[in-house]
C-alpha cells in the first residue's frame, strides 16, 4: 500500500547520505565537540597520567624519566612536612565544611523566615565569594596580625591581656586559615540551601502547622531531611576547595609559622617548583587527584543512580 | 450553634481580591461542597478557614468561638490538601502517625490509628514506602489517611478524589460518605465533580471569582438556580439555554423562541405553565430572556397522539446522538440554537432523522439577558 | 515559608527581634573586612600604627591608593599594580570570550544532535571541573615551554581557556537540555544547518546564560592564583600574583595601607560585578548543584 509512495523518501535520504555536504553537515556536531574533547583527553587525562609517570620518576630540578618505581610514594610518606600538610588538611577541611554548614544553614533558615531586606542581607554573606582568596588572605592577615589588629583592639577597650596570636602561634595558625575561609564561603553554602529551601512546597509548612507541629519541629522533621541532597552536594564542593586551598594558604600564612599550616597544594607547588624535587611534587599531586576521587566517585555514583530513578 | 461561621471576609494577594466579602454558616455535622470554575478562591477559602492564610478582614469563629487569629493547631482541623504535601522525607506510616504524635498521642494509641485509616484506606501495603515510591492516586489517599488518623472538630477536603480512577473514586465516595454518617463530622470539601457534589452534600455552595453565587441543598442548587452561571455550573451535560421573547396572551404568557437565521419561518412558541405564573413575568412582556432547560427535561413523544397536545411538542432534526450506555444524548438544532437532551437508553434515533420530543415546561427557568439573574 | 497564622505572643515577637538582631550582627561581621579593608587603605600610616582598626580616618588620604596603583614595590619592581591589573585584564578577555564561545557550542552539539557518545563525551569533559589543577601544573608548564608560550600572556589565556571549557560547557548543557528539542526539529524541517540553527534559534535566547557563563569565567580567571603564579612571567603576572607580592616584600618599612589599597583595586572588578549581577553569579554558583 505504501510502496508506491515509499521509494520516493528512501532515495532522497539515500542521496542526501551520499553528498558531500549532507555527510558534512552529519559530521558537524562531532567537529564541533572534537577540538574540546582532544583538549580534555590531552591536557586532563593526558597530564594526570603525565604527571603520574613523573611521579615514578627520580625528577628532581628538571623532568627526566628514570624510573624508580613508587619510591618517591615511599620518600612522600615518610616526609615529617607531608605528614603535617595531610593531617591539615583534615583539620582544615573537616572544620571548614562542618563549620560552613551550620553557618550556611543557619542563615539559610533565618532568611528564609520573610525577612524584610533579604535580599540586601543574602548580597552581604555571600559577597566574599567574588574575592580573590588572595585578597582574602591579605585582609584577615591584616585584622589577625597580633600587633595591630583585633588584638590591639580588644587591649585598646581596656582588655590588656587579652591575646589573640593565631597567625604567628603554629598551633593555632591552622585555625585562622579555617576562619578565612569559613568567612568566604559560608555566603555560598547559605546560597545553596536557600535554593533547596525555596524549591520546597509552601504546602508542606501547611500541612505540617495544621498537625500541630512548631516552627522547630517543622524543620528538624520535615525541611532538613529535605535538604539532604543539598548537604550532599554542598560537602563535595566544600571538600574540593578544601583539598584545592593554595592561594588562602599563601597569602594568609604562606604556610608557616614555619610549616605549620602547610596544606598538600602548598606542598606540591614548594617541592614542584622551588625545592626542585618534581618527582616527589608529582606524588603527592597524585595523592592529591586520589582525594578528590575518593569524594567524586560515590558522588557522581549517587547521582547518576538518582537521576535513573527520578 | 454552627460549627463553623464565616462573616463577611475579604482576602486579598497584593492587588488581586481573591475573596469577596464571603459570609457561611455550616451546622454542626453538615457536608458543605464549594464548588466553582479554577482560579475563583476555593482553596483560598479553605486555607483562610484552616488559618494557613491569614484573612485580610472578617471573622472566623469555630463552635461560636472567633478562631480569626488562632494558629491552625488550636483551630482542632485537619485538611486533605489539593497537592497532598506529604512530608517527602517520612514514609506513610511516619506521615499519618506525624499529627498524632505532635498531639502526644501514646505510640500504641498511634498504632492503632495507622492501621485503621490504613485499612480503611487499603494503604496498608504501602506503609513503609515514601511518597516519593507512590501513584498519584496512592498518594491522595495517603494524604486523606494523614486528615482521617485524627479526629478534629472540621475536615477540609480540597479535590481529595481528582487523581483516583473512576473505580476508586466511586468506592471513596461511598466511603466518605458512609465515614461522615458514622462520626457526624462538619466537613467542608473541594470538587469538580458533579456527581460528587450532588451525592455527598447537605449543602452546595457555588463560587466565581471569590464570591458565593448561591448556597443551597443539592436539590435548590440544581433545580432553582439564582442565575444563569449557577444554572449552566452545575449538570453535566449542562443546561440549555435558549434566546426567546415573552409574549403575552388572552390564555398566559407564551415564550417566543427566537430564530437569527430564519425570521420568517412561523416561529416556534412554548407556552409558560399557568401554574408557574410569576409575579413578575409581566414586567417582562415583550422582552428577550433566555429560557433554561436541562437536557433531561426534553422526552421523547413515542405516542406522537394529538390528544394531549398542550404546545410543547418539538420536531427536530437530531444532527449528533451520542450513547453513554446509560442513556442517549442528541444534539439538536432548535430555531437556530444547538440544545443537548437525555433520552431514554432504548431511543431509536439516528442521527440525520427527525424526532419529536416533548418539554418538561414546568421544570424550565428564566433568566434575564442583561445580568443573567433569574426571573422565574 | 509560608503565612501560617502564628502565635503573637511576647515571647514570640522577642524572637523575632532577636532573630532581626541575629542576622544583623552577622551581616557586620561578613561585612567587617571589607571595612577594614577600606578604613586602613584610606588612612596615613602614622594613624595606623597608633591602632585603631575600626576608628575612622582622622586625616582622609588617597595617597595609599595612588601608591598602590603607581608606585608600589612588588618584588624588585616598584610601578604598582596598575601594568598587571592591565595584564589580568588582557589575561581574562579573550579566555572569557573563548571559553564562553565554545562551551555554547560544546552544550549545543551535545544536548540538540545528540550523537553516539555524546554523554560519554560530556562526561569525560565534565571531569575536568573537578580535577585538583596541581597534578596539571608540571606538564603544562613544559607544554607551554615547547609551545614557545612560556611566561606570556597567551600561554595564561591558553590554560584558562582549557581548563574553563568544562564548567561553560557544563552551563550551556544544562540550559539547552531544557529548552524543547522541537524547536530544533521544526527549524531543521525548514531547512535550517547546524550552524544557522545555532546562529538564528539558540543564540537568542542564550542571553541568561551566556551571562551567567561570562560571570563565572570572569571571577574565576580574574581571581586565579595558581596559574598565574606557576606560568606568568614578569611581563604577564597577573594582579593577583601581583598582589601577593606586594604584600610579601619585605624591603622596608611595611605599608598596611598600601596593602589594603591593593587588594581592593585587586578586587574592585570582580566585586562591581557581583553587585551589578549579583543573581547571575549565584546561578553560576549554584549551577548544577541543586536540582529544581
Ligand atoms: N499566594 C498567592 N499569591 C497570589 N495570588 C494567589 C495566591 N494563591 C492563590 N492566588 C490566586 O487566587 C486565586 C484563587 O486561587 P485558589 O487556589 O483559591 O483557586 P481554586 O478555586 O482553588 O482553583 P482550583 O480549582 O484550580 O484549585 C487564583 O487566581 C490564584 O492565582
Ligand atoms: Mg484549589
Amino acid at each position: 500500500m505504501s510502496q508506491t509512495d515509499s521509494p520516493l523518501p528512501r532515495s532522497r535520504a539515500k542521496a542526501a547520505r551520499h553528498s558531500l555536504s549532507g555527510s558534512l553537515e552529519r559530521m558537524l556536531p562531532r567537529l564541533v565537540i572534537a577540538p574540546s574533547l582532544a583538549v580534555a583527553l590531552f591536557f586532563v587525562y593526558g597530564y594526570m597520567l603525565w604527571t603520574f609517570v613523573l611521579s615514578l620518576t627520580d625528577s628532581g630540578m628538571l623532568p627526566q624519566y628514570d624510573f624508580i618505581g613508587f619510591a618517591q610514594y615511599a620518600r612522600l610518606f615518610a616526609n615529617e612536612r607531608w605528614n603535617v600538610a595531610a593531617t591539615n588538611l583534615v583539620v582544615f577541611g573537616g572544620l571548614f565544611i562542618i563549620l560552613c554548614l551550620f553557618l550556611g544553614l543557619m542563615l539559610a533558615i533565618l532568611l528564609d523566615q520573610r525577612i524584610r531586606q533579604e535580599g540586601a542581607l543574602r548580597t552581604i554573606y555571600l559577597y566574599p565569594m567574588a574575592l580573590s582568596l588572595i585578597v582574602t588572605g591579605v585582609v584577615w592577615r591584616w585584622i589577625l596580625n597580633p600587633g595591630l589588629g583585633v588584638e590591639s583592639l580588644v587591649r585598646s577597650w581596656g582588655f590588656e591581656d587579652f591575646t589573640f596570636d593565631w597567625l604567628v602561634n603554629p598551633d593555632m595558625a591552622i585555625y585562622a586559615l579555617v576562619m578565612a575561609a569559613v568567612w568566604q564561603a559560608s555566603g555560598f553554602v547559605m546560597a545553596l540551601f536557600l535554593a533547596g529551601l525555596r524549591s520546597i512546597d509552601d504546602n508542606l509548612f501547611k500541612a505540617a502547622a495544621l498537625d500541630g507541629a512548631s516552627l522547630p519541629k517543622v524543620y528538624w522533621r520535615i525541611v532538613i531531611p529535605c535538604l539532604r541532597p543539598v548537604v550532599f552536594s554542598a560537602v563535595m564542593i566544600l571538600a574540593h576547595i578544601a583539598i584545592k586551598s593554595f592561594d588562602l594558604v599563601m597569602a594568609l600564612t604562606g604556610g608557616g609559622p614555619g610549616y605549620a599550616t602547610d596544606l598538600p597544594a602548598t606542598f606540591m607547588y614548594t617541592y614542584t617548583f622551588t625545592r626542585g624535587e618534581i618527582g616527589l611534587g608529582s606524588a603527592s599531586a597524585i595523592m592529591m587527584l586520589c582525594g578528590v576521587l575518593a569524594i567524586l566517585v560515590p558522588y557522581l555514583y549517587s547521582e547518576l543512580r538518582g537521576n535513573k530513578h527520578g | 450553634m454552627s460549627a463553623l461561621n464565616i462573616l463577611h471576609v475579604d482576602k486579598t494577594f497584593g492587588n488581586t481580591q481573591v475573596l469577596k466579602d464571603i459570609s457561611l454558616a455550616i451546622e454542626s455535622g453538615e457536608f458543605l461542597i464549594l464548588v466553582g470554575p479554577s482560579g475563583c478562591g476555593k482553596s483560598t477559602l479553605m486555607n483562610a478557614i484552616a488559618g494557613l492564610e491569614p484573612v485580610t478582614s472578617g471573622d472566623i469563629q469555630i463552635g461560636g468561638e472567633d478562631v480569626t487569629w488562632r494558629t491552625p493547631a488550636e483551630r482542632d482541623i485537619a485538611m486533605v490538601f489539593q497537592s497532598y504535601a506529604l512530608y517527602p522525607s517520612m514514609n506513610v506510616r511516619q506521615n499519618i502517625a506525624f499529627g498524632l504524635e505532635m498531639r502526644k498521642m501514646p505510640k500504641a494509641q498511634r498504632e492503632e490509628a495507622v492501621a485503621r485509616v490504613a485499612d480503611l484506606l487499603q494503604i496498608t501495603p504501602l506503609l513503609d514506602r515514601k511518597p516519593s515510591q507512590l501513584s498519584g492516586g496512592q498518594r491522595q489517599r495517603v494524604a486523606m489517611g494523614r486528615a482521617l488518623a485524627r479526629e478534629p472538630q472540621i475536615y477540609l477536603f480540597d479535590e481529595p478524589l481528582s487523581n483516583l480512577d473512576a473505580k476508586l473514586r466511586v468506592e471513596m465516595r461511598t466511603e466518605i460518605k458512609k465515614l461522615h454518617q458514622r462520626l457526624g463530622t462538619t466537613i467542608v470539601y473541594v470538587t469538580h465533580d458533579q456527581i460528587e457534589a450532588m451525592t455527598l452534600a447537605d449543602r452546595i455552595a457555588v463560587m466565581r471569582d471569590g464570591e458565593i453565587l448561591q448556597l443551597g441543598t443539592p436539590d435548590e442548587v440544581y433545580n432553582d438556580p439564582v442565575d444563569m452561571f449557577v444554572a449552566g455550573f452545575m449538570g453535566s451535560p449542562s443546561m440549555n439555554f435558549i434566546p426567546v421573547t415573552l409574549v403575552s396572551r388572552d390564555d398566559g404568557y407564551v415564550l417566543r423562541v427566537l430564530d437569527e437565521q430564519d425570521p420568517t419561518g412561523a416561529p416556534l412558541e412554548l407556552p409558560w405553565p399557568p401554574a408557574r405564573e410569576a409575579q413578575a413575568l409581566h414586567e417582562w412582556v415583550g422582552e428577550r430572556l433566555i429560557l433554561g432547560v436541562r437536557p433531561e427535561h426534553f422526552v421523547e413523544d413515542e405516542t406522537r397522539m394529538e390528544t394531549s397536545f398542550d404546545g410543547t411538542r418539538l420536531d427536530v432534526m437530531a444532527t449528533v446522538v451520542e450513547p453513554t450506555g446509560a442513556d442517549i444524548l442528541l444534539q439538536a438544532t432548535l430555531s437556530g440554537t444547538e440544545v443537548t437532551m437525555r433520552l431514554g437508553p432504548k431511543s431509536q434515533v439516528a442521527a440525520g432523522e427527525r424526532v419529536a420530543l416533548r418539554v418538561d415546561m414546568s421544570r424550565a427557568v428564566l433568566f434575564e439577558t442583561t445580568n443573567q439573574r433569574r426571573v422565574a | 515559608m509560608d503565612n501560617v497564622i502564628r502565635r503573637r505572643t511576647p515571647g514570640a515577637r522577642m524572637l523575632r527581634a532577636g532573630l532581626y538582631a541575629l542576622l544583623m550582627v552577622m551581616a557586620l561581621v561578613y561585612l567587617l573586612p571589607l571595612v577594614v579593608m577600606l578604613l586602613t587603605s584610606l588612612k596615613p600610616l602614622e594613624e595606623i600604627r597608633a591602632g585603631g582598626l575600626l576608628s575612622l580616618p582622622d586625616s582622609l588620604t588617597f595617597a595609599a591608593w595612588l601608591k598602590a596603583w603607581g608606585s608600589a614595590c612588588t618584588g624588585t619592581r616598584c610601578e604598582g599594580l596598575s601594568g598587571y591589573f592591565m595584564n589580568s585584564v588582557s589575561i581574562v578577555v579573550p579566555a572569557v570570550a573563548i571559553s564562553t564561545l565554545m562551551g555554547a557550542l560544546n552544550g549545543y552539539a551535545l544536548t540538540k544532535w545528540r550523537f553516539r557518545g555524546a554523554n560519554l563525551c560530556f562526561a569525560l569533559l565534565l571531569f575536568g571541573c573537578f580535577i585538583p589543577f596541581q597534578v596539571v601544573l608540571m606538564p603544562m608548564a613544559q607544554t607551554l615551554g615547547w609551545l614557545g608560550l612560556a611566561s606570556s600572556t597567551s600561554g595564561l589565556v591558553l590554560v584558562h581557556v582549557v581548563y574553563g571549557i568544562a564548567f561553560t560547557t557544563l552551563f550551556f548543557r544544562n540550559y539547552y537540555v531544557s529548552i524543547p528539542d522541537e524547536m530544533i526539529a521544526a527549524a531543521k524541517l525548514d531547512g535550517a544547518g547546524f550552524f544557522r540553527i545555532f546562529w538564528r534559534i539558540l543564540l537568542p535566547i542564550s542571553g541568561p546564560i551566556i551571562t551567567v557563563s561570562v560571570i563565572w569565567q570572569f571571577t574565576q580567571i580574574w581571581n586565579d592564583f595558581l596559574f598565574g603564579v606557576a606560568f606568568a612571567g614578569f611581563g604577564s603576572q597577573p594582579v593577583t600574583v601581583a598582589l601577593n607580592n606586594l604584600v610579601n616584600t619585605s624591603t622596608g618599612v611595611k605599608e598596611y595601607n598600601v596593602d589594603m589599597a591593593g587588594a581592593l583595586i585587586a578586587a574592585l572588578p570582580t566585586l562591581v560585578v557581583y553587585v551589578v549581577a549579583g543573581k547571575y553569579f549565584v546561578r553560576g554558583l549554584t549551577a548544577g548543584s541543586v536540582k529544581g
